[in-house]
């Protein structure tokens, strides 16, 4: 359908040129024209063209980063054409956006009967801040706390005591290699030591032999070269209990020292 | 006769007798029998009076001060007011006497005697103590006194109370009336202070810090309260204004552990247990905002719960496991002098002072598997040890009452941990708790 209505529109277009040029043709036959006036008296000798005027020639700002733009805005007077380098011919007074990537100059050069000017302006460009550095690839980071809860293991002590058994010590040395491990993922952290003791003491006492057995796990860590600094002793006593039962195989459960993140 | 029952048999009046030999142990002193008739009420009072009798007659009782006299073995005739006397005349009797109460049947002492009315809109109690065994009624009467209560149980219950008050007070008694129990309970998910009246009731919440608070101590004016709690972290002490609930100044010492704190008799110093960089927690000094810390023992060992005698503020008792497991020590405020107080079996705990300041209780394992506390008493100037209670459950933190004849104490015989109050000799036991778990109780002084 479009094509058939263009089709239309160009047969209409055609027809209407035809006329005007029958109509052109018949003026070519009108009576002949009066005669010319009388010369006119001599003119003085015509006054020397003037070279063209650059008005203005500017770029703003006058320096950008690469990625930018400036505005390059001239005014010209008296010219033919004008031309700038690297756009090419202009109108005699314009503006253009431009984004070069490195300094640039512009040149103008407006042409005209008086002659030629020339004028030029420099956009400085400088080059963009680099990008951050990209992270080296490395596994996922997981939380402190992923990783004390599952790399720390738990240490056992014997009723009303705070030394450290030799199950203890065999945990320990596999804790002190994870904390190492732990340490260099998180600089920063700090693992807390908590002391637990079964019910069947005082309340007032296991609050002071929780505190030795955190201690003293603490102490054992110490000397296998963990920094005392990143390691938090807290006692609970027989406040927080992991298992609930009055039975040895419950209280053994109890009477231990447990790592956290906080 | 199978072995068993001469066992009971003979049993029975050994348990009686050592009932009775506490309470005097702690008095100094033999028990005066008091006569305690029901007394009856004059028109509209007379509904109030059966719990008036009981509560009257309960209060009197469980002061263990006295031995009741039997009532089946009262006279007939029951005066009630000091009209009713009448001296016999030539050995004869004219009516209610004296001797009817101090004669060999009753064997009374004293008599408490009176009657209720309803007055102005008011129950009013008319009440009066008699000394039975003297030959006339000036010497007789010790005391008449009019109480007024709304007419109701709470009103039935107020002047029977305050009567007893007054009848323990004419023998040194501080009555319980009025006091407080301060404990920890669990009640509403997190360990809090709570208080309750010395019956029990008016439950009442004190501190709302969904921490872990444990260990309370009053200051010896009743005003401060002290505990260990999980506010800063770490185990530290906490000082509140009793009634308010307030926050005090304490600067906890920078350690791993501050806890079990005490107050000293004129209430400006405490002591605490607490460790100063490594080490074991020892026994601290420090005045009662935490300034001027002072160490007091220097152990290997835990040592923690220090209690300063209210009667002499330079000895102290503590719990310390300098000898092996845990035992009970005594020494000067100084830290020297320190001698342990129980034989080194078992192990003890929660030494509290007698309000007379010779006498602790504490708890103890002896003779029994770990965690099977009992409660003991201990002369500490004769180091004579008497045990309170008899392997029902774990028993722990007897503090006294003011009356220095009750002990509170915490115990799962029912089956979980409540509060519970008796008579030093074992007898009169009351739950006063029923709501979570409900332990180390503190009596107002």
């Amino acid at each position: 359908m479009l094509l058939v209505k263009s089709h239309k529109q160009l047969s209409i277009a055609l027809l209407a040129l035809s006329l005007s040029l029958f109509a052109v043709g018949c003026k070519k036959k009108a009576p002949a024209p009066p005669p010319p006036p009388a010369p006119a008296p001599a003119a003085p000798a015509p006054a020397p063209k003037p070279a063209p005027a650059i008005r203005s020639f500017t770029v703003e700002p006058g320096s950008i980063t690469a990625g930018q733009s400036a505005t390059l805005s001239w005014a010209v007077e008296n010219a033919d054409s004008v031309n700038i380098s690297g756009i090419g011919a202009v109108q005699s007074t314009g503006n253009r956006s431009v984004s070069p990537s490195s300094t640039t100059t512009y040149r103008l050069t407006a042409t005209g009967p008086g002659g030629t000017t020339e004028r030029s302006v420099t956009l400085s460009v400088s080059a963009p801040p680099p990008p951050p550095r990209q992270e080296a690839p490395r596994p996922a980071v997981k939380s402190l706390s992923e990783m004390v809860g599952s790399l720390l293991a738990d240490v056992y002590f014997d009723y009303d005591k705070s030394d450290v058994r030799e199950d203890g010590r065999s945990i320990l040395n596999r804790n002190a290699e994870a904390l190492k491990q732990i340490f260099a993922a998180h600089p920063s952290g700090v693992v807390t030591i908590e002391g637990h003791c079964d019910e069947r003491g005082s309340a007032e006492y296991n609050l002071g032999l929780g505190d030795r057995r955190s201690t003293a796990t603490k102490d054992y860590l110490v000397n296998l070269g963990i920094p005392a600094g990143q390691l938090k002793v807290i006692s609970y006593g027989n406040e927080k209990p992991t298992c609930s039962e009055s039975n040895e195989s419950c209280w053994q459960k109890n009477r231990r020292a447990h790592f956290s993140a906080n | 006769m199978n072995r068993r029952t001469a066992l009971l048999t003979f049993l029975a009046p050994a348990l009686h007798g050592q009932s009775a030999d506490i309470i005097s142990r702690i008095t100094g002193g033999q028990q005066p029998t008091i006569a305690i008739p029901d007394f009856r009420g004059a028109g509209e009072a007379q509904p109030w009076m059966q719990l008036f009798n009981l509560t009257l007659f309960d209060e009197v009782a469980s002061a263990g001060l006295f031995r009741m006299a039997p009532k089946s073995f009262y006279p007939l005739q029951v005066p009630q007011a000091p009209q009713d006397w009448k001296a016999p005349i030539g050995g004869r009797s004219q009516g209610p006497w004296l001797t009817d109460w101090s004669n060999p049947t009753v064997k009374a002492n004293y008599l408490a005697m009176g009657y209720c009315a309803i007055q102005n809109n008011q129950l009013v109690l008319f009440g009066w103590l008699y000394d039975v065994t003297q030959p006339d009624l000036t010497n007789a009467q010790m005391f008449g006194k009019v109480y007024f209560g709304p007419i109701s149980e709470d009103g039935a219950k107020k002047i029977a109370r305050e009567f007893a008050a007054d009848i323990l007070a004419k023998f040194g008694a501080k009555s319980l009336l009025g006091s407080k129990i301060y404990f920890v309970s669990n009640r509403t998910g997190s360990k809090e202070i709570w208080s309750m009246d010395y019956d029990g009731s008016n439950q009442r919440q004190i501190t709302r810090f969904n921490s872990i608070c444990t260990t309370p101590v009053l200051s010896p004016d009743n005003s401060k309260l002290a505990f260990t709690s999980f506010l800063q972290g770490n185990p530290g002490i906490t000082v509140l204004n009793a009634e308010s609930a307030r926050r005090l100044t304490f600067v906890n010492p920078v350690s791993s552990i501050v806890a079990s704190p005490n107050f000293a008799p004129d209430g400006k110093s405490m002591l605490f247990s607490t460790k100063i960089g490594g080490g074991f927690p020892n026994i601290f000094s420090a005045n009662s905002d935490g300034s001027n810390l002072n160490r007091v023992t220097s152990a290997r060992a835990v040592e923690t719960e220090p209690k300063i005698n209210p009667k002499n503020s330079s000895e102290v008792v503590f719990v310390s496991g300098r000898s092996g497991p845990v035992q009970i020590y005594r020494m000067n405020s100084s830290g020297s002098d320190v001698e342990r107080l129980t034989d080194g079996t078992g192990t003890a705990a929660n030494p509290s002072w007698h309000p007379n300041g010779q006498i602790i209780s504490f708890s103890w394992t002896r003779g029994l598997e770990p965690g099977d506390f009992n409660i003991f008493m201990m002369d500490v100037a004769k180091r004579e040890i008497t045990q309170l209670t008899h392997g029902a459950g774990r028993n722990l933190n007897p503090v006294w009452g003011p009356d220095g004849l009750h002990l509170v104490f915490c115990s799962n015989r029912g089956g979980s941990l409540q509060i519970w109050t008796m008579l030093a000799d074992g007898t009169r036991l009351r739950q006063l708790t029923t709501a979570g778990r409900n332990e180390m109780p503190v009596w107002t002084h």
